[in-house]
C-alpha cells in the first residue's frame, strides 16, 4: 500500500490536526508500514460473515433505560474546565463577520 | 505499622478491627510512600490526600461507633488517570487534559468508595491508554518495580506498579487490548479484564468503546475477586453494562479445580514466544494438571489476524472518540487560535503526543471515504471470526491458558522507535479483547534474569468465577513463586 504525503496531509485536515513537514514524513512512513501489515486480512474469505461492531451477549443486548430526566450539571460545573468561558458560554474565535 | 507492601484487604480489616492501626494512619502511610518514592518510580501523576483522609476518617468513625464497615474499608486504592474522580485532576497522561478537573465520579469510583476504599492517587499511564509500555505518558515514564531500567508495561503501567511496588494493595486500571493483563504480567501483579459489559465504563475516558474495560489489580487473586465484585453490575448510566447477576466472587472462591478442562491453544506457544517465558508458562500448565485440571490442545486458527483487526478497529473508534478534544469545552486550547479552524488544529496538535496522533491518523484513514469497507468493515468481519474461534473452543473447554506476553518487561526506550513492533507485543491479549471474554494475568514466577512472567487465564462471557478459582488454586499451590 503506497501512501503519499498529500494523503496524510488530507487525513490530518479531516482530523483537524496541524502537522509539520517532518511529522507528515514520519506518519506517511508509519501509515504505509501499518497498512502493509494489515493487508494480510485479505487472505481471509469473509463474504457472508456478519461484521462484529459490538460485543452483544445475553444481559446487555438492546438494553435501554427509560427516557427520563436524570442528574446533570449546572452551568457553572459545565464551564469550569473550559479554557475560555464567558457570560455563561464557551468563547471561541469569531466565525461570523459583522 | 505493617509494611504497606505486605497488606491485603483481609489483613487490613483484621488490623483495623484489632486497632493495630487506624484507617487514617494507613492512608497517611500510603500517601507518604507515594510522595517519597514517586520521583524514582513515576507511578503517580497526582496524589489525592484530602479525599483519602476524608474517606479514611469515615471508616475510623464507623469503627469507633461499632458500625458495620464496607468490604474494602480503609484499603488504600490507586486509580488510573483515565478514570474520573470528582474534584481531582484526571489528565489521561495527556497535555490535552493537563489541567482538567473531573466534574463527576466514574461509577466504579463511586462503588469502591461506597465499599470503604481510600483513593490515594491517580496513576500514570500511556496517553489516553494508548501504548504497551507506559512510555507514551506525556509527563514521565513509569519504572518497573522488579527492574527499574525496564518498562512496567502498559497502558496501565502506574496501576500495576503501584500494586507490585507496594504503594497500595489494590488499584483500578483499564484494558482495551491488554492494558491491564500485560502490565500485571510485567510487574508481577494479578490483573483482570472482566467480560465486556461486566463493569460499567461510565466515567472511563473513552478510547475504543467496543473494547474498553475497567478492571482490578491486586497482589492476591482474592483481592481482585473482592474488587471485581464491588465494581461489577448494571448501571443506568452505561447501556453496555450487563444486567447479568454478580456472583459473590470472593466469598465463593475455591481452590477446588479438579476436572476442569483447560484449552492450550497451539497458536500461543509457537514462533515469537521467548523460551524463558514459554518454560514458565508450560510449568504453570503442569501445575494446573497436578491440581486435577485436564489440559487439552486446541486451535484458535484466526489468532494471527488479531493484531491487524484490532489496530484497525481501535484506531477507528479512537479517531471518533478523540474528536471531542476541540479546545473549546475542557481540553487544552492553543495560544495561536486566530480563527476557529486554527484553534482546532493548533490546539489538537499541541495536545496530542506522537502515538495518539498516529492512531487518530490511521483511524481517520480507515474510516474515510473509499476505505471503510476495505479496512474497517473487513476488520470487523475478522473480529467475528476470532470471536467464533473462542465460542467453538469454549464448547469443549472451561478455560484457556496461555502466556500474557511473548517476552518479559523490556528496557525503557528499547521499542519506542518502531510502532508496529510495539503493537505485535500485544498478540496474546488482543484476541480476548476482540471476543469480549474475560481474562486475567496471574504471576507465574520469574525468568532467570528475575523478571516476572504472567500466566493468562481466559474464560467465556461471565465465567469469571471459573477464571478466579483457577487463579486462586494456582496461587495457593505456589504457582506465583513458580
Amino acid at each position: 500500500m503506497k501512501i503519499t504525503p498529500e494523503e496524510v496531509q488530507h487525513i490530518a485536515a479531516l482530523a483537524n490536526l496541524r502537522l509539520s513537514a517532518a511529522d507528515i514524513e514520519r506518519y506517511t512512513q508509519d501509515l504505509e508500514e501499518i497498512l502493509s501489515y494489515v493487508d494480510q486480512l485479505n487472505e481471509l474469505e469473509t463474504s457472508g460473515v456478519e461484521p462484529m461492531a459490538q460485543v452483544l451477549h445475553e444481559g446487555n443486548a438492546g438494553q435501554l433505560r427509560t427516557d427520563e430526566r436524570g442528574r446533570s450539571f449546572d452551568q457553572q460545573t459545565a464551564l469550569q474546565c473550559a479554557p475560555l468561558p464567558g457570560e455563561g458560554h464557551f468563547k471561541v474565535p469569531r466565525v461570523i463577520e459583522r | 505499622m505493617d509494611e504497606l507492601k505486605q497488606l491485603t484487604v483481609d489483613s487490613i480489616r483484621a488490623g483495623l478491627r484489632a486497632k493495630r492501626f487506624s484507617a487514617r494512619e494507613l492512608a497517611q502511610e500510603a500517601l507518604r510512600v507515594g510522595e517519597a518514592e514517586n520521583g524514582g518510580s513515576g507511578v503517580y501523576l497526582s496524589l489525592t490526600p484530602e479525599r483519602a483522609l476524608a474517606a479514611a476518617d469515615r471508616v475510623d468513625a464507623e469503627l469507633a461507633a461499632g458500625e458495620e464497615i464496607g468490604p474494602l474499608a480503609g484499603v488504600p486504592l490507586a486509580v488510573k488517570d483515565v478514570i474520573m474522580t470528582r474534584g481531582e485532576k484526571t489528565t489521561c497522561a495527556s497535555r490535552a487534559l493537563e489541567h482538567f478537573v473531573a466534574p463527576y465520579d466514574a461509577t466504579a469510583v463511586e462503588r469502591v468508595e461506597r465499599a470503604g476504599a481510600v483513593i490515594v492517587g491517580k496513576t500514570n499511564c500511556d496517553e489516553f491508554a494508548m501504548g504497551s509500555s507506559n512510555e507514551n505518558s506525556a509527563f514521565f515514564p513509569v519504572r518497573n518495580p522488579a527492574a527499574p531500567d525496564r518498562v512496567p508495561g502498559g497502558s496501565s503501567g502506574g496501576s500495576a506498579a503501584a500494586v507490585a511496588g507496594g504503594y497500595a494493595p489494590i488499584s483500578l486500571g483499564s484494558d482495551t487490548g491488554g492494558s491491564i493483563r500485560q502490565p500485571a504480567s510485567f510487574c508481577g501483579a494479578v490483573g483482570i479484564m472482566p467480560t465486556y459489559g461486566r463493569v460499567s465504563r461510565y466515567g472511563l475516558v473513552a478510547f475504543a468503546s467496543s473494547l474498553d474495560h475497567i478492571g482490578p489489580f491486586s497482589r492476591t487473586v482474592k483481592d481482585s475477586a473482592l474488587l471485581l465484585g464491588t465494581i461489577a453490575g448494571p448501571d443506568p448510566l452505561d447501556s453496555t453494562a450487563a444486567s447479568a447477576p454478580v456472583p459473590d466472587y470472593a466469598g465463593e472462591l475455591t481452590a477446588q479445580v479438579r476436572g476442569l478442562k483447560i484449552g492450550i491453544p497451539k497458536e500461543y506457544y509457537g514462533e515469537g514466544l521467548e523460551s524463558a517465558v514459554g518454560a514458565k508458562v508450560q510449568a504453570g500448565v503442569e501445575l494446573l494438571r497436578s491440581l486435577g485440571c485436564e489440559p487439552v490442545e486446541i486451535s484458535l486458527p484466526h489468532t494471527r489476524y488479531a493484531i491487524a483487526s484490532y489496530y484497525l478497529i481501535c484506531t477507528a473508534e479512537a479517531s471518533s472518540n478523540l474528536a471531542r478534544y476541540d479546545g473549546v469545552r475542557y481540553s487544552r486550547r492553543s495560544e495561536s487560535s486566530g480563527t476557529l479552524r486554527d484553534m482546532y488544529r493548533n490546539s489538537r496538535a499541541e495536545a496530542f503526543g506522537p502515538e495518539v496522533t498516529r492512531r487518530i491518523i490511521l483511524g481517520t484513514y480507515v474510516l474515510s471515504s473509499g476505505y471503510y469497507d476495505a479496512y474497517y468493515r473487513k476488520a470487523q468481519e475478522v473480529r467475528a471470526l476470532i470471536a467464533r474461534d473462542f465460542a467453538e473452543a469454549f464448547e469443549t473447554v472451561d478455560a484457556i491458558v496461555t502466556p500474557v506476553s511473548p517476552f518479559p518487561a523490556f528496557k525503557l526506550g528499547e521499542k519506542t522507535s518502531d510502532p508496529l513492533q510495539m503493537y505485535l507485543s500485544d498478540i496474546y491479549t488482543i484476541t480476548g479483547s476482540l471476543a469480549g471474554i474475560a481474562g486475567m494475568s496471574v504471576p507465574c514466577g520469574e525468568t532467570p534474569e528475575g523478571l516476572p512472567v504472567g500466566l493468562q487465564i481466559l474464560t467465556n462471557h461471565f465465567q469469571e468465577k471459573t477464571m478466579l478459582n483457577l487463579g486462586h488454586a494456582f496461587e495457593q499451590a505456589g504457582g506465583f513463586e513458580g
